[in-house]
């Protein structure tokens, strides 16, 4: 199977600083691909770069075969969902206006988008009484799972997400990371994921990319980040984060 | 003259009648689309003769006489009360916003001519006919500039001339705004007399006699047929060496105005005398009643029905009506062009900055300057459009600003939440940018209106009516209840505004942004 996504020679520079390095990556088709790092990585970059918050400075970016240019993201940004910390929902709108805010721009029928609605609150085990209710009223985790809803609303082909449980207290995070785990499985869905905790990482797959200033550091599993590193740093970052995670 | 405002204004039109009169028609031509926005308000009459006046007692009576005699004679006619200083006067009349007003030759030849050589009647006349503007003869009264004390520290010093002020430099010296910057007024009088007076301010003319009364200055200008001189028990100075030029009382009038018009207004000449007028001035103040001060002079004191004026609470209506109607409508065009502007503005960049500025700098011209400055423009002059404009223009920073802040407050991951979506620009804006700057927006909109109810009575300068229209006069006659008549329902009027706007808050920001 093809690449989902592709990334050829990119590279994105702001005024003071190299935020990301002339970079090759392939997301494959149903797979969760992890991008961890520490801050200022360039792994949020990359997400912008692939939905095209940023333009790239230089190189290419494929989707489904075609390149992503600003001609063609309007189209693209439908068949992409993307999850940033605490959801990004719009507070003056109710979660079910957040979540079919989408749909009803296209002009999708009523009929079809409540049926997805009720859908997607299984799915994300959220309860439907809930979907009245303003982003204020709703918990950490409640707003995230409404925010996950929105963008699988229009069934993405690639889901985006920026630390999306970053914000959460432990105990939500990890349910909240068992619920994400089970629907991408059910989903079969393609999902490149961002977060800078090896534990969280290590949950979601084997395929993960540790990134340094910019670059590219390794990709392969934990055990392979562990057992043979690329580069004195991996083991830093895998040591470091062990000590937080075991205790 | 005789305004205790005096305005200067930049950029004076000299150009001769006919060519003001195509760039006129040109103007019209192209404010037709803005003339069917405004038409509401100023629905088209059968072109009555309009009377100015200025804001004073004696110009307000001399109007009102005017308007009289031109109606007896079977001219339709409309009096503007109180339109401001001289300036503005010439400048309307020039403009054909008005066809009369009531002047005096001193003024004429020193502020309207500009010339400082004393000119005599006939030169005045040959020299306003270049301008299309014709003048009565003398309506019988000279009310020349004079300098008043109180009767009582004049007698104790032994002042009696003006001469006699060189003496006593302890004086404080309190002037109207005008007076200060005529070419006939407080610095050529000094350096001619020698006067050493340090203390000298700028006060308006009514409440300059409640300064002189309580002792707040010692010696003021005034009008020789100023009914307060005798309300107030003070003494006219003698103008020992004659440094004031004559002022006769004349109307101007625009030669292109009928026939039937301008003899019907030649009907007042010479029949007028300084007592006379006095006593009118006398009576217009105590009666609080200038068309009733009128009628004196063609009746010879009997009230007749028509002259009582309306009901107070008629006239309350119509000022509150035409106030709403100036704040009401000048708001509309804030909120109408200042969100877009503001939305243009809440991009930054030099665009933005400017329009910022721009909105800023307005707000620093003082109110009357602003009006003054509108005033010789072609498509507006003395009318309420120009008050709609003023208004119009103070109302935009608080929209313009808060629509700005309020969009460039909206946290940077929402608005690239909006965009990763797939909105359009016009969506993100429409259903997501926009309702989140609801609450700032709406709260420049409220300033906005609290502020246009309150700068609304400044409308009255320029005739424009409103509540400002009793606290003009009210000032003029220094009299509380009239200030009030205005004042209270103005201040209501804020109070109401405020209160609508926080329960059109309730409406129109989402709830999700209220709780």
């Amino acid at each position: 199977m093809s690449a989902l996504v592709k990334l050829v020679d990119v590279s994105k520079r702001y005024a003071d600083a190299t935020a990301l390095h002339s970079t090759n990556l392939s997301v494959e088709r149903g797979e969760t691909t992890i991008l961890i790092g520490p801050s200022g990585c360039g792994k949020s970059t990359l997400l912008r770069l692939i939905i095209r918050l940023i333009e790239p400075d230089s190189g290419s970016i494929e989707f489904d075969g075609e390149p992503i240019t600003s001609d063609t993201i309007g189209e693209l940004r439908r068949r992409i969902g993307y999850v940033i910390q605490e959801g990004g929902l719009f507070p003056h709108l109710t979660a079910r206006a957040n979540v079919l805010l989408m749909a009803r721009h296209i002009g999708k029928s009523e009929d079809e988008t409540q049926n997805r609605l009720v859908e997607l609150c299984e799915l994300t085990r959220f309860s439907v009484n809930l979907l009245s209710r303003y982003p204020v009223e709703l918990s950490g985790g409640q707003r995230q799972r409404v925010g996950l809803m929105r963008a699988l609303m229009l069934s993405p082909e690639l889901l985006l997400l920026d630390e999306p449980l970053g914000a959460l207290d432990p105990l939500v995070r990890a349910s909240l990371q068992k619920d994400l785990k089970e629907i991408f499985a059910r989903l079969q869905q393609t999902v490149l994921f961002v977060t800078h905790d090896l534990a969280e990482a290590t949950y979601f797959g084997d395929d993960i990319v540790l990134m340094k200033e910019g670059r590219i550091i390794q990709r392969g599993s934990a055990t392979v980040l562990r057992e043979r590193p690329a580069d004195p740093f991996v083991l830093e970052f895998i040591n470091a984060q062990r000590g937080v995670t075991l205790t | 003259m005789r305004s205790p405002f005096f305005i200067r204004v930049v950029g004076r039109d000299h150009s001769l009648p006919a060519v003001a009169r195509a760039r006129r028609a040109r103007f019209r031509a192209l404010s037709v689309s803005f003339v069917i926005l405004v038409a509401t308000v100023f629905p088209a009459s059968a072109n009555p003769v309009i009377i100015g006046s200025k804001k004073f007692t004696e110009s307000y009576v001399l109007g009102e006489i005017a308007r009289r005699a031109l109606n007896d004679a079977g001219v339709a006619t409309e009096h503007r009360q109180g339109m401001g200083g001289t300036i503005i006067l010439w400048q309307a009349l020039q403009g054909g916003q008005i066809d009369a007003y009531p002047e005096y030759t001193g003024t004429i030849a020193q502020e309207i001519l500009k010339n400082g050589q004393q000119l005599s009647f006939h030169e005045i006349r040959d020299a306003l006919g270049k301008f299309g503007v014709g003048m009565t003869e003398p309506l019988g009264f000279d009310n020349t500039y004079a300098l008043v004390m109180r009767r009582s520290e004049a007698q104790r010093l032994g002042i009696r001339t003006i001469s006699d002020l060189r003496k006593h430099p302890e004086l404080k010296v309190g002037l109207t705004h005008e007076f200060l910057d005529r070419q006939d007024g407080w610095r050529p009088l000094r350096e001619r007399y020698g006067l050493p007076q340090q203390s000298v301010i700028g006060i308006d003319h009514a409440l300059g006699y409640a300064a002189l009364a309580n002792g707040s200055i010692d010696l003021k200008d005034a009008y020789s047929t100023d009914a307060k001189i005798e309300e107030n028990d003070l003494v006219v100075l003698e103008d020992d060496l004659r440094f004031f030029p004559k002022y006769e009382a004349v109307f101007l009038f625009r030669s292109s105005m009928s026939p039937g018009a301008i003899s019907a207004l030649r009907r007042l000449e010479g029949a007028l005398d300084e007592k006379r007028m006095i006593h009118l001035n006398v009576e217009a103040e105590r009666t609080k009643n200038y068309t009733f001060a009128a009628n004196l002079y063609f009746e010879g004191g009997e009230r007749s029905a028509s002259s009582v004026g309306e009901s107070f609470p008629h006239k309350l209506a119509r000022w509150t009506l035409r106030h709403l109607e100036l704040a009401g409508f000048s708001l509309l065009l804030s909120v109408v062009i200042g969100i877009p502007l503001g939305i243009i503005a809440s991009r930054g960049g030099l665009i933005g900055q400017g329009i910022l500025g721009f909105a800023s700098v307005v707000q620093t011209i003082p109110s009357l300057a602003l009006l003054a400055l509108l005033v010789p423009l072609p498509f507006f002059g003395i009318s309420v459009r120009t008050a709609i404009a003023a208004l119009f223009l103070y109302g935009l920073l608080p929209i313009v600003r808060n629509t700005a802040s309020g969009l460039q407050d909206i946290p940077r991951s929402l608005r690239e939440s909006a965009v990763a979506l797939g909105l359009s620009p016009f969506t993100r804006l429409w259903e997501i940018y926009l309702p989140m700057a609801s609450r700032s927006i709406l709260s420049g909109i409220k300033t906005s209106a609290v502020i246009n109810i309150g700068t609304a009575t400044l409308a009255a300068l320029i005739g424009a009516g409103g509540l400002g229209e009793p606290i003009l006069s009210g000032l003029n006659l220094n009299d509380h209840a009239t200030i009030l008549e205005g004042a209270v329902p103005a201040a209501l009027l804020a109070l109401l505004v405020q209160w609508f706007f926080d329960v059109l808050d309730r409406v129109l920001i989402p709830k999700g942004l209220r709780i």
